[in-house]
């Protein structure tokens, strides 16, 4: 993206000319009928906010539980369902839609679009999930309680759920529906809409990073509907897919639900890998160092991600030439991931460095990630996970690579566009406080669960030796502070989208940002790059 | 940038979306190939009965214990009659369970066999089970089960103690 110029400046006066175009829709219609990719991607986003709060709650009373052995505030069931419902609403309810929402508005924004390339499938495919998060967080009050058996829905002990059963079994289909329209979608515009001499090796890394999870996502998706609807139609209708009663096998389903689960991790990193790299160049006043070799480090890690899934698994009994295979192609993975990790240190030596919010988060992520990415090549090595697996060292290894790692992302993103999308700088100094606030209190809540983890302690288990006492408390401290900081990402948002000193076109006073989202004026107008513009 | 480019594309990654979730279901094929494979929790050569001849090697003893589960309660009483035996590779032994249907009605039953470790499953061989075939109860019935076995002398070294569990289910129909 180093040579992309535009000359897009006209575009913004000559859509008035056309007869049909016209700005957006009064009242509810606008929403409910949304075609346009920024009204899509604003509802996204607000959606991801929303579920963020509502799987922090879950996770809030989690931690009220843990914060001293005994049980106290909950009964071990309804702690079960928190924290399958916590790991289902983070995932699928604010990972995933925010990606999706930030794919809406800045993809044709990059590439030169006009819109997205389906947009009565985009309205469709949003539309779907508030459907299926109804239908999910309805189990919370159906006979039985809500599902129990972890966010994996393990058979059997998945089959005894009540009758939140086909609740959930229903809402992760529609989930899957939602996401796989929602990649097609991603894939159909930035393989048939970029602007004139866009090549793909010219569009910015945020972009690319989504062409490959999105393929990611129509890969594994549907296996997963495949799994569930085993589940179901063994719940329900005398197949035995997984009860060796009838031929079938427990540990299969594992096998197949890996194998979307393992890719499904990536789709909820690869995407922040992009943010990250066009965040770093602009903030360090240099190029992306390595341009080709990011592109190709995601896809070596999107490719390497359908082999490794058995490593989840080490425990069930494979042989031993499986566990070598498996535990060397994980390891593998940091190859490429060191690749992309240098390339950001690299783009930052001998930068000149500013600390904006975006950049604040964006190397809160580098290191925090990186944490997570070490903790992850110890889960690698086979003997030791016999150790590891089930305790809270895995707990603290996936929220390292998912909150300051895929969330402080999306935050990253989130200050990084926000002046775009309002047309109002935000308050920096509510957001470097929301910055600090998250950051330390996310190690104090998620550092110690190493602790646990190494000492012992069994993940999903409400209850705890008093060996473990000390460092549940302070990790639950960290959880309640990590938990109230987010109020103040609400407060800036809420005050940029109201007002404040108005954002010019590039945002940022880097001169660095060279997409061509920084060639429009902020906000951009309601329909954008009607004329494309050309990139050389 | 055509509506027929969009078209045809859309519709390519539809039928690349369909074929994953058909591949999702070419995965349970899949799984048995591989599980014959590598002769890993393999359940057909676990339910056959095999033929073999004793030649039992007397300076060698392996622990053999046997457990017994009920994955649905309430419905079966399900125990072995001895705990552990200490056994001679090559030599045929006999080892029996107790079973018992705590239901008022008649029911078709199924034992599912397995050992742990896993790789004593192919030097585990079982002339005679009750797992083969799936069992009739009357309502209430108690029965004895019996299982006759030899622990091949080719048994790894590194390996001194087996576990033969059963899990007890209801038949399901059809299924054998």
């Amino acid at each position: 993206m180093s040579t992309v110029h535009t000359h897009a400046g006209h575009q913004a006066d000559t859509h008035h000319d056309a007869h049909d175009h016209h700005g957006p829709e009064k009242g509810w219609r606008r929403w409910v009928f949304a075609t346009n990719h920024k009204d899509i991607g604003t509802m996204y986003l607000l959606f991801s906010l929303t579920m963020f709060f509502v799987g922090g709650t879950m996770a809030m009373i989690i931690r009220a539980e843990l914060f001293q052995p005994g049980l106290q505030l909950v009964n071990p069931m309804f702690f079960n369902s928190m924290t399958t419902m916590h790991a289902l609403v983070m995932i699928f309810g604010a990972v995933m839609p925010a990606f999706v929402g930030l794919a809406n508005w800045m993809i044709p924004l990059q590439v030169g679009a006009p819109d997205m390339a389906l947009p009565r499938m985009n309205n469709f495919s949003f539309w779907i999930l508030p459907f299926a998060f109804t239908l999910l967080l309805s189990t919370l009050f159906v006979e039985g309680g809500a599902p129990a058996s972890g966010w994996t829905m393990y058979p059997p002990l998945v089959l005894q759920t009540g009758d939140a059963f086909p609740l959930m079994i229903f809402a992760v289909h529609l989930m899957g529906a939602s996401s796989i329209m929602g990649a097609i979608n991603v894939i159909v515009t930035i393989m048939n809409m970029r602007a004139p001499g866009m090549s793909l090796l010219k569009m910015p890394l945020f972009t690319w990073s989504w062409l490959i999870t999105a393929y990611l996502l129509i890969a594994v998706m549907p296996v997963l509907a495949g799994a569930v609807t085993m589940l179901l139609t063994d719940h329900y209708f005398g197949t035995t897919f997984f009860e060796a009663a009838g031929g079938g096998d427990p540990v299969m389903y594992q096998h197949i639900f890996w194998f979307f689960g393992h890719p499904e991790v990536y789709i909820m990193i690869l995407p922040a890998f992009g943010i990250v790299s066009e965040i770093i160049p602009t903030f360090s006043r240099k190029r992306l160092f390595g341009y080709d070799a990011m592109v190709y480090a995601i896809a070596s890690i999107a490719f390497l991600s359908f082999i490794v899934w058995a490593h989840h698994m080490f425990t069930v009994g494979m042989p031993l030439a499986g566990q070598m295979f498996f535990m060397l192609a994980t390891m593998l993975i940091a190859v490429p991931t060191g690749v992309k990790v240098f390339n950001w240190t690299a783009t930052m030596y001998k930068g000149s460095l500013s600390f904006e919010p975006p950049m604040l988060f964006a190397l809160s992520f580098l290191f925090l990630f990186s944490i997570g990415g070490f903790s992850g090549l110890m889960l690698a090595i086979v003997p030791a996970d016999f150790q590891y697996h089930d305790t809270y060292f895995v707990v603290a290894h996936f929220h390292y690579v998912l909150v300051p790692g895929a969330v402080f992302a999306i935050m990253a993103a989130v200050y990084y566009w926000l002046p775009k999308w309002t047309g109002h700088m935000y308050n920096n100094a509510l957001a470097k406080a929301h910055f600090w606030a998250s950051t330390i209190f996310v190690n104090v809540l998620f550092f110690p669960q190493h602790f646990l983890g190494l000492a012992g302690m069994p993940r999903r288990i409400p209850d705890y030796n008093t060996q473990f006492a000390d460092w549940n408390m302070v990790s639950s401290i960290g959880a309640f502070g990590f938990g109230l900081s987010q109020l103040l990402l609400v407060a800036v948002i809420w005050q940029s989208v109201r007002g404040g000193v108005k954002a010019t076109d590039k945002v940022w006073d880097s001169g660095m940002p060279h997409g061509l989202e920084w060639t429009l004026s902020s906000p951009p107008p309601y329909h954008s790059f009607e004329v494309a513009p050309e990139v050389k | 940038m055509t509506k027929r480019n969009h078209r045809s594309l859309t519709r390519g990654l539809w039928l690349f979306a369909a074929g994953s979730f058909v591949f999702g279901f070419a995965l349970v094929p899949l799984y048995d190939v591989l599980c014959d494979v590598t002769g890993y929790g393999n359940r057909s050569r676990l339910a056959e009965a095999s033929e073999v001849i004793e030649s039992p090697v007397t300076d060698r003893l392996v622990t053999v214990e046997f457990i017994s589960t009920a994955p649905t309660v309430g419905k079966w009483e399900f125990s072995p009659a001895v705990r552990s035996m200490e056994v001679q590779p090559g030599k045929l032994y006999e080892a029996h369970f107790h079973t018992q249907n705590l239901r008022a009605h008649s029911v078709i039953a199924q034992a599912i066999p397995s050992i742990s470790p896993l790789q004593a499953t192919q030097y585990f061989q079982k002339t005679e089970c009750f797992c083969f075939t799936p069992q009739a109860f009357e309502a209430e019935q108690s029965r004895e089960f019996t299982v006759r076995f030899i622990v091949d002398p080719k048994l790894p070294a590194t390996i001194d103690r087996l576990t033969l569990g059963y899990a007890m289910y209801d038949a399901k129909e059809g299924s054998g």
